[in-house]
């Protein structure tokens, strides 16, 4: 592990690394994503992609109520203090094992929210064939040179990619069977959203 | 001269077969199949974006209900991942415990797959007696914490709460005599630990059973050998982890390559496959359930002899006791704005992973410092195994593709989410 981070700090500069929980993080820009991981499967025998997923990080560290109702009341919804705010919205992250020397990294990369696009890893590891739907599917990620990026979890026809934070919980559409028309027709949701859980708060 | 195409078959979502709801395209050429392309998502609950709007706590009953047929080893993952970011130590005993609930599981994961995959290939007797074993299993889950199913036994900072001191009986009933019920509860008169340690003793006799009805069995043999070869370094390009990586002779396990909990301490072996085909899978599992039964043996020795605390004292995240509340202030505060509003995590993100009955399974949690997470990704094991089954049945018959689906130990509680 501890070979890992030097070999890794001596090639990817000490910048771009962090330790945090006993778990490596690799930071890469999006572009050079395709040569830095043919680099860690061929050189650093990271030869299982484990998990790939993206993250969208509009709301990251902030407060989702409002806590200044009074003035005596103690404040505790505040925002996230120090460093909250990402340079980009979207982050697309990969989890890498090397089953031959018994080590894990996480490699995390920020796409923009414009053009949420990505070179595609699938010519590197197998596995992340169906990761790479997923995160398009819930996550609106473009995988460039995927063959086959079709939405895998969600229904057919869905509209909207429903892990991005401005989806709404209670989603957009709801569907129900027509006596009239005889088939199945999808109509906007009628319920409210309805907070019945406690509220964000940070110490 | 005709012209011969190939056709399209549509396999489930409504099969016996399918695991649930798997909806398979399969291209065929005369009964070859050319193509599969499973369809998911059927089962899609959005557990990633229910637990982003809930406290850490409310989410750990999310989790039994991912993989449904192993519960809490879902539960110990996620609460894995709560106690780094806490950097939380939990008892020796309540680390003996999960190790033991865990393999329990394994034991009831290994068998509902046995069950369903001899069913789905024909042999219909030994999903009978896997279920019996199972409902003993199942016995222990309700014992520890009242639900047959869905535990929620595994807290951050140990477990609910102490093995029971007395195991539950059948009660009398017009159905069976006094005799008959006597039977029934031989083994229920002590504690549950009295009753897992006669289970781990009877059921090397049920696995030589199931042994006995399979393993040299022609058409189990016929059925399973040579169908669905996965080789090492596809294996590993695939994403396989658990038994199917092991089935291809890989010799990787969280428990012994990156210990967690007590795993450390006991004994067991890996068992591994040679030619990577359905048949060294099966072996590769049944040998598991060996493996499984005595590590329970193992920690059953040592929870008996070393009775404690099976929860942290850290009543920011676990409850103060009951009876302290009733004259305690600071216990009641505590009980409060943990019920309440939960804690808080520091800001910053956690891989964590076990070794599930069916691979590796993963919890990455990013947290913003709220008392709710702010991503949570859940790497189930299913899900780059069932990936794989485009691979894995072409060239083989359709009625390969039952054997395939029973060999992958798909459930969809976890591949879907």
């Amino acid at each position: 592990m501890s070979d890992l981070k030097t070999q890794l700090i001596e090639e990817f500069s000490e910048q771009n690394l962090v330790e945090d929980f006993g778990d490596l993080t690799l930071s890469v820009e999006a572009k050079n994503i395709v040569k830095t991981c043919l680099r860690l499967r061929d050189f650093y025998n990271f030869d299982t992609l484990i998990d790939l997923c993206g993250v969208d990080y509009l709301t990251y560290g902030q407060s989702d109520w409002d806590s200044n109702a009074s003035s005596s009341g103690f404040s505790r919804a505040r925002d996230l203090q120090g460093e909250s705010r990402h340079q980009q919205r979207f982050a697309v992250v990969y989890h890498l094992l090397s089953v031959r020397q018994n080590y894990r990294l996480r490699l995390k990369t920020y796409v923009d929210e414009a053009s949420p696009i990505i070179k595609s890893v699938t010519k590197i590891w197998t596995s992340a064939d169906w990761y790479e739907r997923e995160a398009f599917d819930l996550m609106g990620i473009l995988f460039e040179n995927h063959n086959d990026l079709r939405r895998i979890l969600t229904d057919y026809g869905f509209v909207g990619h429903p892990l991005r934070k401005d989806f709404p919980m209670i989603g957009e559409v709801e569907m129900r069977f027509d006596e009239k028309l005889g088939r199945v027709i999808y109509e906007s949701v009628s319920i409210e959203e309805n907070v019945s859980v406690p509220r964000v708060i940070r110490k | 001269m005709a012209e011969i195409r190939n056709y399209t078959l549509n396999f489930g979502p409504q099969h016996p077969a399918a695991h649930g709801v798997l909806r398979l395209i399969l291209e065929i050429d005369g009964e070859v199949i050319e193509h599969a392309d499973p369809h998911i998502g059927l089962l899609h609950r959005g557990t990633e974006k229910l637990a982003e709007s809930k406290p850490y706590n409310h989410s750990i009953g999310y989790m039994d209900r991912l993989d449904y047929v192993s519960m809490m080893c879902n539960e110990h993952a996620y609460v894995l991942a709560i106690e780094a970011m806490l950097g939380l130590e939990i008892p020796e005993r309540a680390k003996y415990i999960r190790v033991l609930f865990d393999e329990i599981t394994r034991i009831l994961n290994h068998l509902m797959w046995l069950g369903t995959h001899a069913l789905d290939v024909g042999a219909m007797s030994i999903f009978l007696y896997a279920f019996r074993e199972r409902e003993k299993l199942i016995d222990c889950y309700e014992a520890v914490s009242g639900s047959r199913m869905h535990a929620t036994y595994y807290r951050p900072g140990g477990v609910y709460r102490d093995l029971p001191d007395e195991m539950p009986q059948y009660l009398e009933s017009n159905f069976r005599s006094a005799k008959e019920l006597a039977a029934m509860n031989a083994n229920r008169q002590g504690s549950l630990l009295d009753f897992i340690a006669d289970f781990a003793a009877e059921f090397p006799k049920s696995i030589k059973q199931y042994d006995d009805l399979l393993t040299d069995n022609r058409i189990w043999k016929q059925r399973l050998v040579n169908i669905g070869i996965v080789s090492k370094n596809r294996a590993k390009q695939l994403g396989f982890t658990g038994p199917m990586l092991r089935g291809s002779g890989v010799a990787w396990d969280l428990r012994k390559n990156q210990p967690y909990e007590v795993y450390e301490k006991l004994e067991f072996e890996i068992p591994v496959g040679v030619t990577g085909d359905s048949y060294d899978r099966y072996l590769v599992r049944m040998e598991e359930m060996r493996q499984s039964n005595h590590l329970i043996e193992q920690c059953v020795e040592w929870l008996q002899s070393n009775p404690g605390a099976v929860m942290s004292d850290d009543h920011k995240v676990a409850p103060p006791e009951r009876l302290a509340m009733k004259d305690d202030m600071e216990s009641l505060i505590h009980h409060f704005k943990l019920f309440t509003e939960g804690y808080c995590l520091p800001a910053g993100e956690v891989y964590r992973a076990i070794e599930h009955p069916k691979g590796e399974f993963g919890v990455y949690l990013i947290s913003d410092g709220a008392n709710k997470p702010y991503r949570i990704k859940i790497r189930a094991p299913g899900f780059p195994h069932l990936a794989a089954m485009n691979e894995m049945a072409r060239g083989h018959m359709l009625s390969d593709v039952v054997t395939i689906i029973g060999t992958q130990d798909i459930v969809f509680g976890e591949i879907d989410r």
